[in-house]
């Protein structure tokens, strides 16, 4: 093979699949689509000054929840195409090959392209607005994280219809994973995306950690901050300190793959082990990750329609932290199996066990935040309220997979299957949900429609308990995860058909939620309040959606719950306070570069997946370049105008 | 390309009726003083016995034949106990505050929105997981260390070296001197003492009726105990995912009283052929077979795919393979 001629291998475009040949089909329809209305509506430039170049965090954040949803529905037809060959013993629906493709992408998706941009999602929507931020701490540096997960992503997808998926598992364990028995291009394509997308993910990080610690408004102790942004700090902390142990494993394993090194590899003095500890040193923080942040909005969302305050607001802020430390600790217990002595295997089950004690106690404030309030049933709050049992018997099997010899029992089976799917879509994909019914009129100045919200919530929660229930069965019955079949004569059929069905329930919930979406863009009721559900923190002191920056004038903050106590005083008839003069208010400018190199990044990225090194090498040069440029820029903010912000705050009504 | 990899493994279907033979006769061994467990158990096992009524020997987890499977489910009862002490307050908490605390008009209940704090309660609710996690936390310990320990000490143990290939599973038998390919036959009562490894991915040995699983990993050797009580044919699987092929990775294992487990030993050696090392090669390629038996085996197989070049780091462990490293030619 050349090394520096592009070499293609036989199987470049992925053939001989007609649900291949669908997507390449409507993959090519869809973009000829988007070209043609963007060119016919004239709609280019606004695109590239309004999206591709924005650094405000708001459309950043809109940005990433678009790509959480697009990637929810991919990661969803996985799903939907798994349980559809599990629906009955020995179908024939999908061949080994291409199950194992999918459960591959279906698990990487959900987790780093569905929770992490959805989690970031929430975190640039309402993290600034509910400190009094006039944005993050670095605004470039958001842009070029978002665009880092968008081409990563894409680049991800790209596998399927070129050079093939990766097959190894969503935790492509060598040796596996490793050239031995993987050489196809699918693993590299897993590699690199996982390795770009964790670049913006540690940027990120760094970001909210920085945008939180130095940007709240004045008054804004942290023991007045909003939860939400408490839980986005402790999730930000476990980033930066976990991502670096994923980046390091992700890059051994790809320099065995690409330079034929020897760290994971079954011989020549590799260990594959080494490979499994340094995942799992990321993998178990970053389930904490993505659901600390859950935890944030449930908190938001049970106080703000009890009309209560928090209870136990230390207590809270206490176990988030307690969390995120523990967490470090924990990562041997998925694979308690895999020849610990028993003093490591005690060790880390305690642990584990002992994350129970401040999730319990989370769950205890949340209750007690309704008791004594007025519950009111909206829509997120009716997430908010479906996450507690989901979440109460999702971190009990937590804690009985926590013991050592009982893991023995459940490891790799689908009880296991049953416990991660229910803490991580009763945790983290019902508070993302909750997030986005609750700050959707932040973000779009209208609400979504309840009685669509309600018909996609009621399917989607009953979709979850039929799909997974039986699946704590079929795993006490012995049935393992990954097996694309299964013999008729184990008793397992009669569950997994329910299981199937359940899985339907929740993909036609999905698509409920979607037409809410699509529904309310024309017809939801507008917000002119910028406070449509009588919220406590800053954020809905603003109009909706917030002009672009944020803040006319930087509250000053004297409690906790901001907004709630400064309606109070006004309905107490309290002296208003007299405003601030207006001041010039400083904004960065937009940028066409995070877009450019991050684009750079992916066609790299794309050269290393088939081994073409020029091109890898030149994109490397670009990126150089890029960031070179950047550190030459001085012009990179200006200020708005007096003028501009009155005649700005006059049209939104605000005074 | 693959051959085999069709929907139907017939052969490798266990025989479920085998599952619920008689006991030949009660269980015992070292690890049978648990009564405490077993009557907080009770409870909980009746319920799970409603919850399967009539294909409750389907739950293998729930159905040990041996020593290592019961701690492991007595553990797994008691663990059920402890947190349904917790999802079933909560539950009925939550249902009676999010009914009592609607909003609606004129709900007389009352209206508090600036109370929340409570050291009372907050005290009560750190507490209770605290107790939780340390009566759990106890027995985990002691089941964990008592695992690693061979369940029986009476008998004098049996030692099975299983190799994960792709994608079949080979048992030899260092002290018999035979082998046998997706099946490997024990003696009852007797303590099994499994040394697995993998010449391939690394993949997972799991037989639910017998115990928990454990990995079987390339250049590793690593223990687990096991131990049937009673005569059967067991199913067990791969649990972690080896290729393609990984799907059809079952296998039985077939318990008898001593005396019919001498006697398979005696007909393998009489009847079968000997694994040579090229036969291994064959092996140790991706595919399918069906059940296999070797009279013999070329010597050292085990040994030298273990050390292959990436062993260095289990030599410290190789005392681990007790006797059967004696055997080894390499």
């Amino acid at each position: 093979m050349s090394t520096f001629l592009p070499h293609f291998p036989a199987t470049f475009i992925v053939t001989g699949d007609p649900l291949i040949y669908g997507a390449e089909v409507s993959i090519v329809l869809a973009t000829v689509g988007i070209l043609f209305v963007l060119t016919y509506f004239k709609k280019w430039g606004w695109l590239w000054r309004e999206w591709l170049t924005t650094v405000d965090h708001k459309k950043i954040g809109v940005m990433y929840l678009i790509a959480a949803l697009l990637m929810f529905f991919r990661g969803g037809v996985d799903a939907m195409l798994m349980r559809t060959q599990l629906m009955r013993p020995n179908m024939g629906f999908l061949q080994a090959e291409h199950y194992n493709q999918i459960f591959t992408t279906h698990g990487t998706i959900m987790i780093l392209f569905m929770a992490m941009p959805f989690i970031f999602a929430m975190f640039n929507v309402a993290v600034p607005l509910q400190i009094g931020a006039r944005d993050v701490a670095f605004p470039y540096l958001n842009a070029v994280s978002f665009w880092l997960f968008f081409f990563a992503a894409m680049l991800f997808n790209l596998s399927f219809v070129i050079g093939g998926s990766p097959d190894a598992g969503w935790v492509s364990y060598p040796p596996l994973a490793g050239l031995e028995f993987d050489r196809g291009p699918g693993e590299n394509f897993y590699l690199l995306s996982l390795q770009i997308t964790g670049i913006g993910s540690i940027a990120t990080g760094i970001n909210f950690m920085a945008t939180i610690l130095k940007m709240r408004a004045p008054g804004m102790t942290l023991m007045r901050m909003p939860l939400f942004s408490w839980s986005v700090l402790a999730s930000s902390i476990l980033i930066i300190f976990a991502f670096p142990a994923l980046t390091v494993a992700l890059a051994l394993l790809l320099i065995d793959r690409l330079a034929g090194a020897h760290f994971f590899t079954m011989f020549q003095g590799g260990n594959p082990m080494m490979y499994i500890n340094l995942f799992w040193i990321w993998g178990h923080p970053e389930v904490y990750i993505v659901i600390l942040p859950a935890f944030g909005i449930f908190s938001e969302v049970v106080s703000t329609f009890s009309g209560k305050r928090i209870f136990g607001y230390s207590s809270m802020v206490a176990s988030l932290m307690t969390i995120s430390v523990i967490s470090y600790v924990l990562w041997v217990h998925h694979f308690f199996t895999m020849g610990a002595g028993p003093g490591v295997n005690s060790f880390f089950a305690v642990a584990t066990m002992c994350v129970g004690i401040p999730t319990g106690v989370k769950v205890f404030n949340w209750l007690f935040t309704m008791y004594r309030g007025r519950i009111r049933f909206t829509v997120p709050m009716l997430w908010a309220i479906a996450f507690i049992p989901i979440f109460a018997i999702g971190g009990a099997t937590g804690v009985m997979l926590a013991a050592a010899p009982a893991d023995y029992q459940y490891h790799n089976s689908f009880f296991l299957i049953a416990h991660f799917h229910q803490v991580l879509i009763g945790g983290t994909v019902f508070g993302m949900l909750a997030g986005m019914y609750y700050w959707w009129p932040k973000m779009f100045g209208h609400m979504l429609n309840e009685r669509l919200g309600r018909w996609a919530f009621w399917l989607f929660n009953i979709g979850f308990y039929v799909t997974f229930f039986p699946q704590y069965l079929l795993g006490l019955m012995g049935m393992t995860r990954r097996m694309y079949t299964y013999p008729a004569n184990m008793g397992w059929n009669t569950l997994n058909f329910i299981s199937t069905i359940g899985a339907y329930v929740m993909g036609i919930g999905f698509i409920v939620l979607v037409l809410d979406v699509v529904y309310s863009i024309r017809f939801g009721e507008r917000d002119f309040t910028g406070d449509p559900w009588n919220g406590r923190t800053l954020e809905w002191s603003l109009p909706s959606p917030a002009p672009h920056y944020n803040f006319a004038r930087i509250p000053t903050v004297t409690s906790r719950d901001a907004w709630w106590t400064s309606k109070q005083e006004r309905v107490r008839g309290d002296a208003p306070m007299k405003l601030e003069p207006l001041q010039p208010i400083h904004m960065p400018k937009s940028s066409g570069r995070p877009f450019i190199m991050s684009a750079i990044f992916f066609i790299g990225g794309f050269g290393l997946v088939f081994n073409w090194y020029a091109l890898g090498f030149l994109a490397l040069l670009g990126i150089l370049i890029s960031l070179l440029l950047r550190s030459l820029e001085y012009d990179t903010d200006y200020y708005v105008p007096v003028e501009e912000v009155e005649h700005t705050e006059a049209a939104l009504g605000r005074a | 390309m693959i051959q085999g990899l069709t929907h139907n493994d017939h052969d490798r279907h266990y025989d479920a009726s085998a599952l619920s033979q008689p006991s030949h006769r009660p269980r015992q061994g070292a690890l049978r003083a648990r009564k405490t467990t077993s009557l907080l158990g009770l409870g909980v096992t009746a319920g799970l016995s409603l919850l399967t009524t009539g294909c409750g020997e389907r739950y293998l987890v729930f159905r040990p034949v041996g020593p290592v499977g019961q701690v492991e489910k007595e553990l797994i009862i008691l663990s059920i106990i402890l947190v349904l002490a917790v999802i079933i307050p909560v539950s009925l908490l939550l249902w009676h505050i999010v009914w009592r605390y609607r909003d609606v008009p004129g709900n007389p209940a009352p209206y508090d929105p600036e109370w929340s704090e409570s050291h009372v309660l907050e005290v009560i609710w750190w507490g209770i997981p605290i107790v939780i996690v340390g009566v759990l936390g106890a027995f985990t310990v002691r089941d964990t260390f008592l695992l690693t320990k061979p369940p029986e000490r009476t008998a004098a143990p049996l030692t099975v070296q299983v190799t994960s290939l792709n994608w079949k599973w080979l048992f030899q038998y260092p002290d018999q001197k035979i082998a046998t390919v997706n099946y490997c036959e024990i003696p009852t009562n007797r303590p099994i003492q499994f040394i697995l490894s993998a010449n391939g991915p690394m993949n997972s040995f799991w037989v639910p009726q017998l115990g928990g699983q454990e990995y079987a990993m390339p250049g590793m050797a690593m223990r687990l105990w096991l131990q049937a009580d009673r005569s059967g044919v067991y199913y067990g699987h791969g649990a972690n995912f080896t290729g393609r092929g990984f799907a059809h990775m079952a296998f039985n294992v077939i318990a008898r009283p001593r005396a019919e487990f001498d006697g398979w030993v005696r007909q393998v050696r009489h009847s079968a052929p000997v694994l040579t090392r090229v036969g291994y090669q064959s092996l140790v390629q991706s595919n399918l077979v069906k059940p296999m038996a070797f009279s013999a085996y070329a010597p050292g197989i085990f040994e030298s795919a273990l050390l292959k070049e990436g062993g260095m780091y289990m030599k410290r462990d190789l005392t681990m393979l007790g006797r059967s490293h004696s055997h080894s030619g390499t």
